[in-house]
C-alpha cells in the first residue's frame, strides 16, 4: 500500500514538473517570436538559429526559471538593444505616429468615402 | 474649387509618401542597437579560459580603473585582423584588456592565443553566449571601454589603429 502511495504521488510530482516546464518552454517560444534576431534581420529570434538568437533563447528560458515576467525579459532586452528588437513596439513619444497615423488615415478615408456615398445619393 | 482642393489633397499625400520613401532609399538598412553607455554593467561569474576556475566579474572591474573587455572567437576572422591591434594596445601598457571567449572550442581558442599572442591580462570564457548578451554584443568582435565598472564607450567591429588612440586617450 506505502509502495502505491509513493508511486501515485512521484508520479503525479513528475507530471507537475513536466507540465511547468512545457510552460515554460511555451513562454521562451512566445516572447522569442515577438524579438528580432539582430544578426538576420528580417526574422525572428524564434526562427532563427544564429549564434546570436540561441543565446537570446538561453537568456529568456534563463530569466523564466528565475521567475522574471514577460514584462522583464522585454525591459531587459530593451535597455541592451533598444526598442527595435521588439516587433511590436510599445506606445510613446517616438513611436505614437506608427500607432496614430494608420487610425487617422483610416478615419479620414472613411469619412471621405461616407461622403461621397453620400453626395452620390 | 471643390475638386481642385481635393487633387491637391491628393497629390499632397502621394508627395508625402514619395519623399518618405525616396530618404528611405539611402537609408542604411541595418540596425546597430542603441549604444549603451554610461550603464553599470551586470555582474556575472565566467570560466577562466587557462585555468580550470571561475571567476566573478566584482573582482575583475575595480572602480576608479580603466579596463578593455573585448569579446573574440578563433572562428571569427575580423578577430583574426584585429588580434595585432590589441598587441600593439598592450604594449602601450596604457590598459588592462579583459578577453571574453565566445562560444568556442577550448582547444581552438587556446591555440588561437598560443598562435597569435596574448593581449589579455585575464582570459573568459562565454561558453553559451549569455555574458556578452549581458553586454549588450550581437556580434563579433565587440569592444568595450570600462571606467568604474561603466560601459564608456563601445565599439562595434575590429579595432584598429584611430581606436588605440582614442582608447588611450580615455585612460588618462
Amino acid at each position: 500500500m506505502k509502495y502505491i502511495i509513493f508511486l501515485l504521488l512521484f508520479s503525479c510530482l513528475t507530471l507537475i514538473a513536466n507540465s511547468q516546464e512545457i510552460n515554460n518552454q511555451d513562454l521562451v517560444n512566445k516572447i522569442s517570436k515577438n524579438i528580432r534576431c539582430l544578426t538576420c534581420q528580417g526574422q525572428s529570434v524564434y526562427d532563427s538559429q544564429s549564434e546570436f538568437s540561441e543565446s537570446i533563447k538561453i537568456i529568456i528560458s534563463n530569466k523564466i526559471q528565475e521567475g522574471k515576467s514577460e514584462q522583464d525579459i522585454y525591459d531587459f532586452l530593451v535597455e541592451k538593444y533598444g526598442e527595435w528588437i521588439i516587433f511590436e513596439p510599445k506606445f510613446n513619444k517616438n513611436t505614437f505616429l506608427l500607432w496614430v497615423l494608420p487610425l487617422l488615415l483610416f478615419l479620414v478615408g472613411g469619412f471621405l468615402i461616407f461622403r461621397n456615398f453620400k453626395a452620390v445619393k | 474649387m471643390k475638386k481642385n482642393f481635393l487633387i491637391l489633397g491628393i497629390v499632397s499625400v502621394i508627395f508625402f509618401f514619395f519623399i518618405i520613401f525616396y530618404l528611405g532609399l539611402d537609408k542604411e538598412n541595418t540596425y546597430e542597437p542603441n549604444i549603451v553607455v554610461n550603464k553599470k554593467i551586470e555582474t556575472f561569474t565566467a570560466e577562466k579560459l587557462f585555468e580550470d576556475s571561475q571567476v566573478n566579474s566584482d573582482k575583475i572591474f575595480t572602480e576608479n580603473k580603466v579596463y578593455l573587455l573585448n569579446i573574440w572567437a578563433s572562428w571569427c576572422l575580423p578577430c583574426q585582423k584585429e588580434h595585432e591591434f590589441l598587441m600593439r594596445l598592450k604594449n602601450t601598457h596604457s590598459v588592462d584588456i579583459i578577453g571574453l571567449n565566445y562560444k568556442d572550442k577550448l582547444s581552438n581558442a587556446r591555440k588561437f592565443i598560443e598562435e597569435l599572442g596574448n593581449p589579455y591580462e585575464l582570459s573568459l570564457r562565454d561558453k553559451d553566449g549569455t555574458i556578452a548578451i549581458l553586454f549588450g554584443a550581437y556580434g563579433l568582435p565587440e569592444t568595450y571601454v570600462i571606467k568604474d565598472k561603466k560601459i564608456i564607450k563601445k565599439y562595434i567591429g575590429p579595432i584598429d589603429n584611430k581606436s588605440i588612440k582614442e582608447i588611450i586617450t580615455y585612460t588618462k
